[in-house]
């Protein structure tokens, strides 16, 4: 499996649970639909580039870095957009795309021409 | 009259028994050990300055089908070019008719010394791995060891492994003919049907019943799992996993065991990356538990991410 698949397979999985976790939020709660298709799509856009960046360059710490800042700012977006609940969402955003970004870097066929900055 | 103490006579007699290699380009240093068929000792190499290990027969009266045996021996190794296999590098007679050939000196430990050195489970595993790939390539060459044991197998200075003593090493039926000078020496020695050649505890029931023309690639495959079963045996944690490759190796029959050397290490390899072996069915549970321990940093990762929503959820309501 490619590192990009790998990808977008956890970040979809993770944004469909991040996204229905609003279900505990009574007051968004009739907006469950729309917030896990937008947290999936988010999930999948992380997972694409940082399954990217991970097919590229070969460093567990640097992937796991660009993941938690993709998340992280992706997140951002998300939470600017809603005006509120900043930490609910840029929180969870940031940790998904810590695992993404150890999970490309750990798992799947490696681009043979990238850059390797940690041998491990 | 003035009697020679102790110490002189056994000084005496160890003169006596080294080998003389006054006209070969070595020098004696010291006996390194003393085996079935020969002595082996650590040589100077004045030529090229280096330190050899030489094999030579340890009976003074050698007969024609020792000295065929122990020159096989030599043209064996020398055939199997494999960095696993220790290399030959000279054959020839003393000045008393005794054969010789010299070795690649390995310095290190043996197997069986290893093991008791703390060695963990999975660096035995890749140096077992590594033995498996030699013997693999040995079969390759159509010669079958006959003798695998830890004390035949070196782990030198640097991790390397290489594989010792190939003097009861049988060439395959239907080898090559170019390989005929090796066909006509495992005719004349002695390997007749009947005859028992191997160590006790590590060879196949054939070859323990002397069923000579029965011996195949599978009877090393047998030595294989009991040298693997011997680097298991003082080890806490086995998994079902390897004690199913050590008994589908040793299996009774040779049709039950892998067919090759090159199959066992592929399962020992799936061993060491946490996947599931041929020899051995696991059920869902076993299977979810082997990848949970395989992947155990990202599931402690979702399971950290699980609890931070958790926690969130519930601080967001209060």
């Amino acid at each position: 499996m490619s590192k990009p698949l790998i990808g977008v397979i956890l970040g979809a999985v993770l944004g469909v649970f991040d996204g229905l976790t609003a279900w505990f939020e009574p007051t968004v709660r009739n907006q469950l639909g729309g917030i896990v298709v937008g947290s999936t799509i988010k999930g999948i856009i992380a997972g694409v580039a940082i399954g990217f960046f991970a097919k590229k360059f070969h460093s567990l710490p640097i992937g796991i870095l660009f993941g938690i800042l993709v998340g992280a700012f992706l997140a951002s977006l998300v939470a600017i957009m809603q005006g509120a609940h900043y930490l609910q969402i840029i929180l969870p955003g940031a940790i998904v795309g810590l695992i993404v970004g150890f999970a490309t870097q750990k798992y799947g066929a490696a681009d043979k021409h990238g850059l390797v900055t940690d041998p491990r | 009259m003035k009697w020679l103490s102790d110490d002189k006579l056994n000084h005496l007699r160890n003169v006596v028994s080294e080998p003389d290699f006054g006209a070969t380009k070595y020098t004696f240093v010291k006996e390194l050990g003393r085996g079935g068929m020969g002595a082996v000792y650590l040589a100077e190499d004045r030529e090229l300055d280096r330190l050899v290990a030489i094999k030579v027969l340890n009976t003074p009266e050698t007969t024609e089908d020792l000295r065929n045996r122990m020159v096989r021996e030599a043209q064996i190794i020398a055939r199997l070019e494999h960095p696993g296999i220790v290399p030959v590098h000279d054959v020839g007679t003393l000045p008393d008719g005794r054969i010789y050939y010299a070795m690649k000196y390995v310095r290190g430990s043996r197997l069986d010394e290893y093991a008791t050195q703390g060695a963990s489970l999975r660096d035995r595993l890749r140096k077992f791995q590594a033995v498996c790939d030699a013997v693999a390539f040995a079969h390759a060459h159509g010669v079958i060891h006959r003798d695998l044991k830890p004390q035949n197998i070196m782990i030198g200075s640097f991790g390397e492994v290489l594989v010792l003593d190939w003097g009861v090493a049988k060439l395959l039926a239907g080898e090559n003919m170019s390989y005929s000078s090796y066909t006509t020496y495992s005719h004349a020695a002695d390997t007749s049907d009947g005859t028992v050649i191997g160590t006790q505890n590590y060879m196949s029931p054939e070859q323990a019943r002397g069923e000579i023309d029965q011996l195949d690639e599978r009877a090393d495959v047998y030595s294989l799992g009991a040298v693997l079963q011997f680097l298991l045996n003082d080890q806490p944690k086995v998994s079902k996993g390897a004690q199913a490759v050590c008994a589908k190796a040793m299996s009774q029959t040779k049709e039950s065991r892998y067919a090759t050397a090159s199959d066992l290490s592929a399962d020992v390899g799936r061993l060491l990356d946490a996947e599931p072996v041929s020899a051995y069915r696991e059920n869902a549970f076993e299977r979810v538990s082997r990848w949970v321990s395989k992947n155990r940093f990202l599931v402690l990762l979702v399971l950290a991410y699980l609890l931070m929503r958790i926690f969130l959820i519930f601080t967001s309501r209060r």
